[in-house]
């Protein structure tokens, strides 16, 4: 049956968002115009009702594509390709945001939830800043429209509410409309990950956070109330670069524990994407905390506002149009909605420009020049120097750009991005860091005093003197020694030493204010642990077996991967490696299942256990039982021995990805002071079919002795059985089990090969036994009772390998925990601004 | 001159710097004729050309070879021109490759052979959005 109640009512709420959103926009629009105050009270009123409403309506959209997602109702294209009956629960919400129009829609919900905030939460710039507000949402609903204009043939959006048969034109659909598909594609497996539930609402919620401060600054200018602005725009602004900051590192994160490429951060166009507003941002705040002590940087910090906002619009075009095409991770497919797209993105900027032209000179300046000992000239110059650094990332992020628009009039561009992108971007990001890093050292010392040539010989010379140390004492013993790494590392150490100076001068007067040097130590912090973990990344598992792939090609071509056969130990630096066999994981059962322990089943789901099996003295299951697993990834165990005989496993992954094709995700032994990083490159094709070779027969005695595979093998007895496994038995046939014992290198295997007599058709015939682990299989062919010999029979195949890469990561905790000392800092800092605000606004000043 | 003037300049300087080393990084799109003369030429910065692996008549993928321990492996490409040549890769052979309608390799002319320092693939979804069961 197909449910068509539910999607005609989502989309009839999205038709109400949208006109609600636009109503919101010009009721808002009207109060802020109105200067008689009943009049205003009036329009604001009904402002306020319509953006409610609007509310309402996102919410019951959201609720309505749940349910369908959540009820497997697969007649819903949606569904259909972004969930699947096998998913776990936790992963429904994981779908939601799967496609396109689910993440317009999470976009969607932040903002009207932060529009509400808003109109709680102020008096004065209610209006004004919800005009903006509500006129954003209407460009964003309009995405998930879905409908036509009769007439011009002109789509507008795409609904996630179109049902499937409408979707594609598939036969099925002219034979039976009424056809449901039985399953859902399933969502993509990679996302199947903790870090994939919050990292896109963090990343939105930080899309919709930018959209605060632009905001109250197109309010700000379009009232005339240019300076006013800053204050109730500080605390967002910073909540802002929190979150959309916190939600790159998740991102990164994913990629470190996801993907293969050995690191958090690939300079590929989607990340760079965000990583430029972000900056952008990071500089505005800046700027707009320097405005707070003094009149200058106001336009400064109106540009960069603006430019933050104007960013992630463009970062959405450059994302979801399909410009970048294919060569990104996080690849949305392209709904057509770039005409859309770009129209969205030239309207605010040219409203906003428009705005900012108009109030251009209003806007107060000063005439007189910034002293070099004012805090303001250093923040400015951090501001600027955080701008170029995204500048050079946005200019080169943007070359498909420049080959679409000369292709747009005609032309023909065929530039590529740069090769090696890492090498490109690092080449002037790092130099930017350093910069950072002395100016956030710096500039606190300027901000908290007064400053002229005698202080601030005094205040800074003690914090050089101590960087210089700890900087010998880690040269020595980290062993850098790259010029350019050398200076980073003295940068940020002195970024980490100056700002606990200040950080300890502060305490005496108010822990509420070390939300700047907590969050700056943070960022030194980051950027040490970029610095060691990527410049001092390391392969460790060369190939050393000497074998070359051609003689023209030069030493540097050395291979990074080795080669691991089955239960053969390896030797990789101080290590000693045995692959130890394929694992897979069960519901409900912790730790990885050896997939020898399982009977597969034509249901790739279920699986029937061969044995018990143990976790941590525990039994979890016994021989029998049906188990359900997750038979897209397969973990390939890696035991590890170092120097001093200490044994730990790893179990690196690999998926066969529907939409994707092969991944091998790493695992990763986290010490203190590295992270070794160990995925597997090659495995076996899971589809290629086991070939056996010609059986050898072998005859033996009871007691005897054989070799299978090269390995020593007894036949220690024969016997009767009344049950055969996966046989059902007659009455009449006559089942002999044989047990044999095969003495491996690293284990003792029993295998035991069935011969079974049937005497009603006189026929006999061989369950044999397989061992994986030796790549060898067992058949009992023939009794010899007069001589009491019997024959088995022994087939090979190719054992069972694995090609593998490993990487140390020296002091990526560092990172991690930069991370948090930054989002401390921000929080402290946030905390500090909201307070002031409220002080304002309850004085009924805002 | 006044301070904001020579910071102005700074920054300008920096930007310029920043497009001109741009320039000069990008890398383009080439056929294989094109890359060879660039590295007869001498210059032997890394491109990119876009191509399929070599078929036979009856379909099936030809010139592949892995290394006898796996573990790096070359294979006959044609480009967008119908021009073939042999590319080398020297680490493990992606499990997709195979499958792969479109490969984009990334790197340039060592004498006559290509080396490619990372190959892009494009795979058919093993579930195309047409095929509902």
């Amino acid at each position: 049956m197909i449910h068509t109640f539910i999607g005609n009512a989502g989309h009839f709420f999205i038709i109400l968002s949208f006109v609600t959103s636009i109503l919101a926009a010009w009721n808002y629009f009207q109060a802020g115009k109105q200067e008689n105050e009943l009049k205003k009270e009036g329009w604001l009123k009904l402002g306020r009702w319509t953006f409610y409403v609007h509310t309402f309506a996102v919410l019951a959209v959201i609720y309505c594509l749940f349910h369908i997602i959540y009820n497997h109702y697969f007649e819903y294209h949606y569904a259909w390709s972004h969930s699947s009956r096998n998913l776990p629960g936790h992963y429904m919400i994981s779908c939601f945001w799967e496609g396109q129009e689910g993440s317009f829609l999470l976009w969607i919900f932040w903002q009207a939830l932060l529009g509400i905030i808003l109109i709680v939460t102020n008096k004065k710039w209610e209006a004004s800043v919800m005009v903006v507000f509500a006129l954003v949402q209407a460009f964003l609903v309009s995405m998930i429209l879905g409908v036509v204009i009769p007439g011009l043939n002109l789509k507008i959006g795409s609904s996630p509410f179109i049902l499937l048969r409408d979707a594609m034109d598939a036969p099925i659909f002219q034979m039976n409309p009424e056809y449901v598909p039985e399953d859902g594609t399933g969502l993509n497996p990679l996302l199947q990950n903790y870090w994939m539930v919050i990292h896109p609402p963090t990343l939105f919620l930080g899309f919709a956070m930018t959209l605060v401060p632009f905001a109250y600054c197109i309010a700000g200018l379009w009232m005339g109330w240019y300076k006013e602005w800053v204050r109730p725009a500080l605390p967002w602004m910073s909540a802002g670069a929190l979150v959309l900051g916190v939600g790159i590192l998740m991102g990164a994160y994913w990629a470190y524990e996801t993907l293969n490429f050995g690191g958090y951060w690939n300079w590929d166009p989607v990340e760079n994407a965000v990583y430029v507003p972000w900056l952008i941002m990071v500089a505005g705040l800046h700027v707009m905390i320097a405005f707070k002590k003094n009149n200058t940087a106001l336009k400064a910090s109106v540009i960069l506002v603006i430019t933050s906002f104007i960013l992630i619009l463009y970062s959405t075009f450059l994302t979801r149009s399909g410009i970048l095409g294919e060569s990104s991770v996080h690849s949305f497919t392209d709904l057509g909605l770039s005409g859309q797209l770009l129209l969205y993105l030239l309207f605010f900027l040219a409203l906003s420009i428009a705005v900012a032209v108009r109030a251009w000179k209003h806007i107060p300046d000063t005439e007189q020049e910034t002293s070099a000992y004012s805090r303001e000239f250093w923040i400015f110059i951090g501001a600027t120097t955080l701008c170029l650094m995204g500048f050079q990332v946005l200019f080169a992020t943007s070359i498909p750009v420049y080959n679409a628009i000369v292709e747009a009039f005609g032309g023909v561009s065929n530039v590529a991005p740069p090769t090696d992108p890492v090498e490109y971007y690092t080449k002037f990001q790092l130099w930017f860091a350093v910069g950072i890093a002395l100016l956030s050292g710096t500039g606190q010392f300027f901000w908290w005093k007064k400053m002229d040539k005698e202080k601030l010989r005094a205040s800074i010379i003690p914090p050089i003197v101590i960087s210089l140390l700890i900087s010998t004492v880690a040269l020595l013993v980290s062993g850098v020694k790259e010029p350019l790494y050398i200076v980073l590392m003295v940068a940020t150490i002195y970024a980490v030493v100056a700002n606990f100076t200040i950080l300890f001068g502060l305490k005496k007067q108010s822990f509420k204010l070390a939300g700047g040097s907590v969050a700056h130590i943070g960022v030194a912090m980051i950027l040490l642990g970029i610095l060691f973990s990527s410049g001092y990344s390391k392969v460790i598992s060369l190939n050393n077996s000497g074998l070359l792939f051609s003689r023209e090609f030069s030493e540097e071509m050395n291979r990074e991967n080795i080669l691991l056969w089955l239960n053969e130990p390896e030797r990789m630096q101080q290590y000693e490696l045995v692959y130890k066999g394929q694992f897979q994981e069960v519901e409900g059962v912790p730790g990885y299942v050896d997939k020898n322990l399982f009977k597969t089943t034509p249901d790739q789901y279920k699986v029937v256990a061969r044995g018990d099996y143990y976790f941590k003295g525990k039994k979890q299951f016994s021989k029998g039982d049906t188990l359900k697993v997750y038979p897209e990834n397969t973990y390939y165990q890696v035991e590890y021995t170092d120097e001093a005989g200490k044994k730990f496993n790893l179990f690196p992954r690999a998926q066969v990805n529907p939409s994707m094709g092969f991944i091998a995700s790493p695992d990763i032994r986290r010490e203190f002071g590295r992270d070794l990083y160990t995925h597997v490159s090659v495995v076996p094709d899971p589809e290629d079919k086991l070939e056996w070779s010609d059986p050898e027969e072998v005859k033996v005695p009871i007691g005897g002795q054989f070799f299978i595979n090269d390995y020593v093998a007894y036949l220690d007895g024969v016997q009767q059985v009344q049950e055969v496994d996966g046989m059902a038995l007659a009455p009449s046939d006559i089942a002999v089990k044989a047990q044999i014992r095969i003495m491996a290198k690293d284990a003792e295997y029993t295998v035991e090969p069935v011969y079974v007599i049937r005497t009603e058709d006189k026929s006999a015939g061989t369950v044999p036994a397989v061992v994986n682990n030796l790549a060898a299989k067992i058949g009992f062919l023939a009794v010899d009772p007069k001589e009491g010999i019997f024959t088995f029979s022994v087939s090979k195949t190719q054992k069972d390998y694995i090609i593998l890469k490993a990487m140390e990561k020296p002091l990526i905790n560092v990172l991690w925990s930069g991370t948090f000392m930054l989002v401390i800092g921000f929080g402290i800092a946030i905390r500090r601004r909201y307070t002031e605000f409220q002080k304002m606004r309850d004085k009924q000043v805002e | 001159m006044k301070k904001s003037h020579i910071f102005g300049i700074v920054v300008i300087a920096i930007a310029i710097l920043i497009i001109v080393s741009t320039a000069g990084d990008a890398s383009s799109y080439v056929t294989f004729k094109d890359a060879y003369s660039m590295s007869v030429n001498g210059k032997d910065n890394s491109i990119h050309v876009v191509g399929s692996l070599k078929k036979s008549i009856s379909g099936e993928i030809v010139g592949v070879q892995p290394t006898a321990d796996k573990l790096a492996f070359s294979f006959l490409m044609v480009d967008q021109n119908g021009h073939e040549q042999q590319v080398y890769y020297n680490e493990p052979m992606p499990p997709d490759f195979l499958r792969s309608e479109q490969v984009v390799v990334i790197g340039s002319y060592k004498g006559e052979t290509f080396i490619a320092d990372k190959i892009l693939m494009k795979c058919p979804s093993k579930y195309q959005e047409e095929e509902v069961k």
